[in-house]
């Protein structure tokens, strides 16, 4: 737990020496949550006022929830996994006491800490002076919200670990990284609720664990699960969680044992 | 401890090379990078791993830490099968990739050291002390606080060295540690490294390419071509089966046609009308001082160089002399 913590701490400090490339992002994450704002209302208007149980501050609210979130649940690029293994640097890793999945969500974790207030404040911020926020008035979405959140971004981890073991097998990456980027982005929530997607997409949406990602932390955050509802998100989130991980372990432990190290 | 710290029985790792033969096929061709190594490493030695590129010397390396599955034989490291217990021998051994960083590139080294000191499990009462230990043997103080991509090679070499030092490992793996350094940086690395192993007994498995590594080094040699054994033994025995010698290299100010013989050494040429003599010598018979003594009683030096014999002249010449010795059938390395 101490090796977790420390982990975690480093992949919090690595981050914070990039000070400009967070301000950087911030704004563009602030920038785009007026424009999907703007889109979701004007959606819910022609809808007729309310969608699917989003009314337009709620729709507002759920926009900027979803900017606020996207950079600590990395949702548009993590290779860092299959970059080291590419250039074989994987071997360092692997001559360590511990094990490399533990210690990459460790700093995972630490990333999203860190990116977590000065990437997510700001749309909010922006989102309370704009459109005004729905925010539940009492601390226990908040409370699960927080656990939903680390979930959620450990879901967004083991999915990026898994699609970036690919490069045990295949050189170019690109493809590989391009579709799960584009997956997560529409079936996580990321673009529109998944709770406007037909029955179908829905569907499929479900069966992957990309919801958990996005729209489970701000069903819970805003407070449209409650109670028992809410504990089954967390419930799901954990599932998908476990599941992704394992195989993860052992698409690993397979590409482990073909490991090429070139060149010393 | 008599049990050896390192053994290995007909070792091998094949590598399958695919390339393109017509549009859609592809050929596939095995290499085997290790063929059949058996060697033991006793507790407490300090053996130089040494080949040509592509010898099969960070295979066998990657194989004894349990990165890479062989394709036969057996490995033990430290009493572990490396493979299956990979994390267990971690805790044993240090281990310096000479291309690669262990450190954390966009933090200080001391951030790096906290990590690893957390990673390793060292205790908080203890690993502080052998830090220091590390940074005011190692030189490191100045930098300490720097981010590790701001660091010059030599001072990330020598953070890499720490890190692979810091919990203490029986077995120090080191691959190619000196590649890139000047010559007054290796020879500090080395000062360090003679001194840990006195004090510690740290066991030494080294490849390099650099002669002056084996020799102030290591007391035995493991040399590998083509991913076999050619010769297991000192650095003397092997000079004396290949004649590795060093050349040292004067320059007169007045040309000597004829210096004579010199003791313990082999005139290889003379050059400019006896400006430049090249003598051979071996580091066993005389030393360079006593060389340049005889040579500066017959004439006044300008100037001197000596010249290492590399390792894959030596290499050459071992291949040579086996072949020699098996009346001319190389048929035991891979063509």
């Amino acid at each position: 737990m101490r090796l977790f913590a420390t982990l975690v701490i480093l992949g919090f400090r690595r981050w914070s020496t990039y000070r400009l490339a967070t301000a950087a992002g911030a704004f563009t994450n602030t920038v785009f949550g007026l424009i999907k704002a703007s889109i979701t209302v004007g959606a819910i208007g022609a809808a007729g006022g309310t969608l699917a149980g989003y009314d337009a501050l709620t729709g507002a609210t759920y926009a900027w929830i979803v900017q606020a979130l996207i950079a600590p649940v990395n949702v548009f690029n993590w290779n860092e996994l299959a970059l080291r293994i590419r250039d074989g640097d994987i071997a360092i890793d692997l001559a360590r006491p511990l094990d490399p999945q533990f210690a990459y969500l460790a700093g995972f974790l630490g990333r999203a800490a860190h990116q977590f207030i000065p990437r997510g404040a700001p749309p909010l911020l922006a989102g309370a002076l704009i459109t005004g926020l729905a925010l539940p008035s009492t601390p226990l979405p908040y409370l699960l919200g927080l656990v939903s959140i680390t979930l959620g971004i450990s879901v967004s981890f083991a999915t990026w670990w898994l699609v970036n073991l690919a490069a045990f097998w295949l050189i170019e990456l690109r493809g590989v990284l391009t579709l799960n980027v584009v997956a997560m982005g529409i079936l996580s929530g990321l673009v529109i609720p998944v709770h406007w997607f037909p029955d179908w997409l829905a569907t499929i949406a479900g069966l992957t664990p990309y919801p958990s990602m996005l729209q489970a932390p701000a069903d819970v955050v805003m407070a449209r699960a409650e109670g028992t509802a809410a504990l089954g998100i967390l419930a799901v989130q954990a599932a998908w969680l476990t599941g992704v991980l394992l195989l993860g372990r052992l698409v690993f432990a397979r590409g482990a044992r073909k490991l090429v190290v070139q060149g010393g | 401890m008599t049990e050896p710290i390192i053994q290995v029985r007909d070792l091998r790792r094949e590598f399958v090379i695919r390339s393109p033969a017509g549009r859609l096929r592809r050929a596939r061709t095995v290499v085997a990078a290790v063929d059949g190594l058996t060697f033991d490493l006793a507790d407490g030695a300090a053996v130089g791993y040494i080949g040509a590129n592509g010898a099969g010397k960070s295979t066998t390396i990657k194989m004894l830490t349990g990165i890479l599955v062989p394709t036969a034989g057996t490995v033990r490291t430290c009493g572990l099968d490396p493979v299956r217990r990979r994390r267990e021998l971690a805790r044993q051994i240090g281990v310096v990739f000479g291309q690669r960083s262990q450190l954390w590139w966009d933090l200080p080294l001391a951030e790096s050291f906290r990590a690893l000191a957390a990673i390793h499990r060292l205790p908080d009462a203890t690993w502080p002390n052998r830090r220091d230990e590390l940074v005011d043997r190692l030189d490191l103080g100045t930098f300490l606080a720097s981010p590790v991509r701001q660091l010059s090679l030599g001072q990330r070499i020598r953070g890499e060295i720490a890190a692979a030092l810091l919990h203490s490992p029986r077995l120090l793996i080191l691959d190619e540690p000196t590649i890139g350094l000047d010559v007054l940086s290796k020879e500090r690395l080395r000062v360090f490294l003679s001194e840990q192993r006195a004090l510690h007994g740290t066991t030494l498995l080294l490849t390099t390419h650099d002669m002056d590594d084996v020799q102030r080094l290591t007391d035995r040699i493991l040399v590998v071509d083509h991913g076999r054994l050619v010769y297991d033994g000192t650095l003397p025995g092997l000079t004396a089966r290949v004649g590795a010698e060093r050349v040292m290299v004067v320059d007169l100010v007045e040309p000597v046609p004829d210096l004579g013989a010199v003791d313990g050494t082999r005139c290889v040429a003379v050059e400019s009308d006896g400006l430049r003599h090249r003598l051979a010598f071996t580091p066993e018979r005389t030393t360079a001082g006593a060389v340049l003594e005889a040579v500066g009683r017959r004439g006044q030096v300008r100037d001197l160089a000596i010249e290492e014999p590399d390792i894959e002249d030596v290499v050459r010449r071992l291949y040579l002399a086996q072949v020699a010795a098996d009346g001319g059938s190389g048929s035991r390395h891979r063509s």
